[in-house]
């Protein structure tokens, strides 16, 4: 296979491989969880379930200043990295692209310079965090295999893409193919493990805000 | 066409001479094409004395399922500069295009060559060479493989010019239906270089021929066999355009504002990023511009395979076939198949809670 078939495989067969178990694998496990279904619960209620979901899903979007306190890395670095993701992501130009044709839906891009040195603070925030949990005692204790795949398979697009932006070590051709292919393995990956957080989150923060409410506690 | 008996002894610098080339000229020449190869200053009057001993060497050109468009690109691109006059005076002994021989006499003209220079004459191929049929590409009833094959043995070095040679090109592109191979795919034995492109820059060629003169041998190759001085860098590092994609200034249309302030033609499908080529500083029409100059996004032609890369104006970071409709169709099936199993969790929810057994203090207690 030439690089340029590789390229050609990850832009079209491989690309549609990993949509498909993307898109299904998330839907699936989504329609799971949201059908499983409550028992009815006979107590009366003090408060709206909903409008307490839907606060809930804002105020736990915001850290607490003693959880801040308490794990200043986890959060910073976290946050940090959450938004440099989302702006490397979505506020490149080439992704930009992509998108458009998928969806057909466009917005702006920021300057490729910016988005190249917010690549950067990624990475290193990405880093931070696998030392950090490395090195709490606790925190070591807790991390399973599961957490260092999914450590790795986010900080692998950020890493080729900044390797095939700055064309560094192999021929463009290679280094874009293997960006591709790296965020496909991401696709893959991702209705399997604990990134489905990305879509689950909203959901559990709604049911944490609704139960309390329901009990009239504030959460 | 030259006449062989009377020229083949003279030296380039005669024949180059008798052109009425001044020795200051020539030496511009010597120098431009040393820092054309990046070779360092102190090698042109190397470069000068090698080429004014070097004897004109015999040259074959085969041309197998081509276009011809490599052969104009090098014949009529620029007006007689010396890199023209450089060609001219290579022995230019079989070449169907250019040569006025035809029938039996042209290719005496091939085999004569080979005889009288056996071991010593350049091959140019251009066009790809058919495994399909035989049939398919035939010169006087003679295969395309059995030809090269046959006039492959005596060569010194083999350059194939253009990306079908180099490749396979477009007679390769899928579904490549009589089975189109480049040269390097069939000839393992000889030092070959690839001048791809369609067509290849002629500035290439006589680089490519000042080296083999002055060295003996080819120039550095890259990993797929071009030299590297020239396919060195891609277009995008290369491209005057490149300040616009580093700041994200790109045209969006053909003839929208950005198209118009020459920003980077990214969007619009250019392949510069990926394309290997000296396009952007050699340039085209004797240093006129080159396609991306032109307003045109770079197709990525001397690159393999580059007319399978998924259509010319389809921007690299885009899929190439229809993720949408993929999604969609996946997205409807997947939400029937969760509906499913929701359902099939909440009915084993159900008998579960259905066939559990009270335990009582009796049962305890037994």
């Amino acid at each position: 296979m030439s690089e340029i078939e590789f390229l050609s495989w990850v832009r079209g067969t491989g690309f549609q491989i990993a949509v498909v178990i993307f898109v299904a694998g998330v839907i699936i496990r989504i329609s799971e969880v949201l059908l499983l279904g409550r028992k009815t619960d006979l107590a009366e209620a003090k408060g709206s379930s909903m409008s307490g979901g839907l606060k809930t899903m804002v105020t736990r979007s915001f850290p607490d200043a003693n959880t801040l306190k308490r794990s200043m890395v986890t959060l910073v670095a976290g946050y940090v990295f959450h938004i440099g993701l989302f702006v490397t992501l979505f506020l490149f130009a080439p992704h930009i692209l992509m998108f458009k044709e998928v969806t057909g839906l466009s917005w702006p891009a920021l300057p490729t310079a910016f988005v190249d040195a917010i690549t950067v603070v990624t990475i290193i925030s990405l880093f931070i965090i696998l030392a950090h949990r490395m090195q709490n005692t606790v925190l070591r204790f807790l991390t399973n295999f599961e957490d260092i795949l999914v450590w790795l398979v986010t900080i692998l697009p950020l890493i080729t893409g900044y390797i095939a932006f700055h064309r560094i070590g192999a021929t463009a051709p290679t280094l874009l193919a293997v960006h591709i292919l790296s965020v496909e393995i991401l696709l893959v990956l991702f209705p399997f493990t604990k990134l489905m957080h990305a879509f689950t989150l909203f959901i559990a923060r709604w049911y944490n805000g609704a139960i309390s409410s329901y009990r009239g506690v504030s959460s | 066409m030259t006449d062989r008996s009377n020229d083949n002894d003279k030296t380039l610098g005669e024949a180059l001479r008798t052109q009425g080339i001044s020795r200051r000229s020539f030496l511009k020449f010597c120098a431009a094409t040393a820092s054309m190869m990046a070779l360092p200053p102190a090698m042109i009057p190397s470069i000068a004395r090698a080429l004014e001993k070097a004897k004109r060497p015999s040259v074959i050109w085969l041309s197998f399922q081509e276009c011809t468009g490599c052969t104009e690109s090098l014949t009529r691109a620029h007006t007689a500069t010396i890199e023209s006059l450089i060609f001219d005076s290579i022995s230019l002994d079989y070449h169907h295009t250019l040569q006025a021989a035809a029938g039996h006499a042209a290719e005496a003209a091939r085999t004569d060559a080979m005889k009288e220079n056996f071991g010593k004459y350049l091959l140019i191929v251009d066009g790809s060479i058919p495994l399909g049929n035989p049939g398919y590409s035939t010169i006087a009833g003679v295969s395309n493989l059995d030809m090269l094959q046959e006039t492959a043995k005596g060569a010194a070095a083999i350059i194939a010019m253009g990306t079908c040679a180099s490749f396979g090109g477009i007679p390769h592109a899928n579904p490549n239906p009589t089975g189109a191979v480049s040269v390097g795919e069939l000839i393992k034995n000889k030092p070959i270089v690839n001048v791809s492109g369609c067509p290849p820059i002629p500035v290439v060629i006589t680089g490519i021929l000042t080296h083999f003169l002055t060295f003996g041998k080819l120039p550095e190759l890259d990993h797929l066999g071009r030299p590297v001085a020239f396919y060195g860098k891609s277009i995008h590092d290369r491209c005057y355009r490149r300040p616009f994609y580093d700041k994200g200034l790109f045209a969006e249309t053909f003839d929208d504002e950005g198209a118009k302030k020459g920003w980077c033609l990214y969007k619009l499908g250019c392949k510069g990023p990926t394309t290997y080529n000296a396009c952007a500083t050699t340039k085209w029409n004797n240093g006129t511009s080159f396609p991306i100059e032109s307003g045109h996004p770079c197709l990525g032609c001397s690159e393999p395979d580059f007319w399978d890369g998924g259509g010319f104006y389809k921007s690299l970071s885009m899929p190439t076939e229809n993720i949408g409709k993929t999604a969609v169709y996946t997205a409807a099936g997947a939400v029937g198949a969760g509906v499913a199993l929701g359902a099939w969790n909440r009915a084993k929810k159900k008998s579960n809670t259905n066939s559990h057994k009270k335990v009582s203090i009796d049962d305890l207690d037994r």
